[in-house]
């Protein structure tokens, strides 16, 4: 176990693929109980980080620990502890939302299912369409469905992989504080990639922006806005975006 | 440790996501009924012409088809299975589960043993009827016999469940392509004897020649041939060896390469 509240430890971390270089020796540490945005723009390597993070993805070299344990080969013991949401990824289309998450409360071998699924429709306000099959939930639906899975194990540690995209703005907030409640409840650890800023700056506690695979610049969003001389992460990630390279050269966390 | 609830919770899935679909209903019920009506009519025509006149023929037939949708379905249930994750993108879910690569063959297994089971049910009862065929020509040698067709057909949805892994949906075509690569040499709905010779060793390499040769022999004598069965049962663990280090290696490229989270998402 690790000696201190680091829940996830990442040194020199990098994934090469043929003629890419996805993640470039970044190092990153998410402590307990925080939410910690990966930001950067498309194709900066923050869903392939959160890909290795979870252990789906194998790095071609560096150190990935997650409660002290290695995603590769200790999955038996963190798959319990973890868990993941993405609006790209779906369930069986002709299965109801309440099979769905039946059938995931089983892999999870929970002891009370009803309540539990009970529980977590209502709080995504999706009581009504439990028994609609997944196939006919519109994406935002859809990606609150995703959401009460990724949350039905109760887990220690949770990856979001753009959890609000295609929700509009009311459900959209509504996810967020549920997230919220959630994490300040339980003491969950979130790791959470978005491209909405003004998002990131009211979840986060921390943020990592990344920008062709390497780490550029870290801290509180409040902390990151002034380094850059910004007001808002907003403008930190145009800033970034148009002038990453330059970062890259020059910046080293 | 395996988990039986995990296994058993993929089977249910795999059940609901079926017994839900009428596509997939068909899917159980039509091809293999067509397939019957062809050579259980084409049997008629046999007895009627007298070319079968001690009926010998029309059981071989019979039976052949049987144990070709045995291995057919079989092989189908373990790439069919991982598909149908593929086509609801419902990979990643399942990767980082508490639910293991192993647990999740074994469901899919029982859920393809239950599924042959309902399709060889059905297409005895249907051949009762329509063409007084009955399961006794076999007797109990059916057993053994349906046991290492089942095996191989295992083992070849191994094969083509690591070709999806390795090509993703561009194998999609080869789920019900592999079958029929092996169709014409396992001997099924002729003997052994009617191959040239520089084709028996491919031939008498495959479990299922063995298999089919057996179920010939046990109508001809009425006797279970217990070395064509433990041949056939030796190449089938000789297969399933070999194929699952291929799926595993293949799943390792895939979290390599990350071609599994393409896939995914």
């Amino acid at each position: 176990m690790p000696l201190t509240d680091d829940v996830i430890v990442v040194e020199g971390l990098t994934k090469r693929y043929k003629t890419v270089t996805a993640l470039d020796g970044f190092s990153m540490r998410v402590r307990k109980g925080e939410i910690y945005g990966l930001l950067g723009p498309n194709g900066a390597g923050k869903t392939t980080a959160l890909h290795v993070l979870m252990g789906v993805l194998t790095p071609t070299a560096g150190r990935v620990t997650v409660f002290g344990h290695s995603p590769f080969d200790d999955r038996e013991t963190l798959a319990p502890r973890v868990n993941f949401s993405s609006a790209y990824v779906q369930m069986p289309f002709n299965l109801s939302a309440r099979q769905n998450l039946d059938i995931f409360a089983r892999l999870y071998g929970l002891p009370d299912r009803t309540n539990k699924i009970e529980s977590l429709l209502a709080a995504f306000k999706l009581t009504a369409m439990a028994k609609s099959k997944t196939g006919s939930l519109s994406s935002g639906e859809q990606t609150r469905l995703n959401l009460c899975k990724a949350l039905l194990n109760d887990p220690d540690l949770l990856f979001l992989d753009e959890p609000t995209a295609s929700l509009d703005p009311d459900i959209a907030d509504l996810v967020r504080r549920t997230l919220h409640d959630f994490q300040k409840r339980k003491g969950l650890t979130i790791v959470y990639t978005s491209h909405n800023m003004a998002e990131v700056e009211t979840l986060c506690d921390r943020v990592l922006f990344l920008h062709r695979g390497k780490a550029i610049t870290e801290g509180t969003p409040k902390e990151v806005a002034d380094r850059f001389k910004k007001d808002s992460l907003e403008k930190v990630f145009i800033h970034l975006a148009r002038t990453g390279d330059v970062m890259d050269a020059e910046t080293s966390r | 440790m395996i988990s039986f609830n995990r296994i058993l919770t993929i089977v249910r899935r795999y059940i609901l996501i079926h017994f839900k679909s009428p596509a997939r209903l068909l899917d159980l019920f039509f091809w293999p009924v067509m397939e019957l009506f062809v050579w259980g009519f084409f049997t008629v025509y046999l007895k009627n012409s007298n070319l079968d006149s001690t009926g010998r023929l029309v059981v071989t037939l019979i039976n052949a088809l049987v144990f070709w949708d045995i291995l057919y379905r079989s092989q189908q249930a373990l790439s069919l299975a991982f598909m149908e994750e593929l086509w609801t993108r419902n990979v990643l879910n399942l990767l980082i589960s508490p639910l293991r690569t192993r647990e999740w063959v074994l469901g899919a297994y029982l859920y393809g043993m239950i599924k042959t089971g309902i399709i060889v049910l059905i297409l005895l009862v249907l051949a009762s009827v329509l063409y007084a065929f009955h399961i006794s020509s076999l007797g109990f040698s059916f057993i053994p016999l349906a046991f290492n067709l089942l095996l191989f057909g295992y083992a070849m949805g191994l094969f083509t469940t690591g070709l999806l892994l390795r090509w993703g949906h561009a194998a999609e075509a080869l789920i019900w392509g592999v079958p029929f690569l092996i169709q014409p040499f396992s001997a099924i709905f002729y003997p052994v004897s009617v191959y040239p010779a520089w084709l028996k060793p491919i031939v008498l390499a495959l479990p299922s020649t063995h298999v089919m040769e057996a179920m010939r022999h046990v109508i001809d004598t009425g006797q279970f041939p217990w070395p064509s069965f433990w041949i056939a049962l030796g190449l089938n663990v000789l297969f399933t060896l070999f194929f699952s280090w291929f799926c595993l290696r293949m799943l390792e490229r895939g979290r390599s390469n990350g071609q599994l989270v393409r896939m995914s998402g």
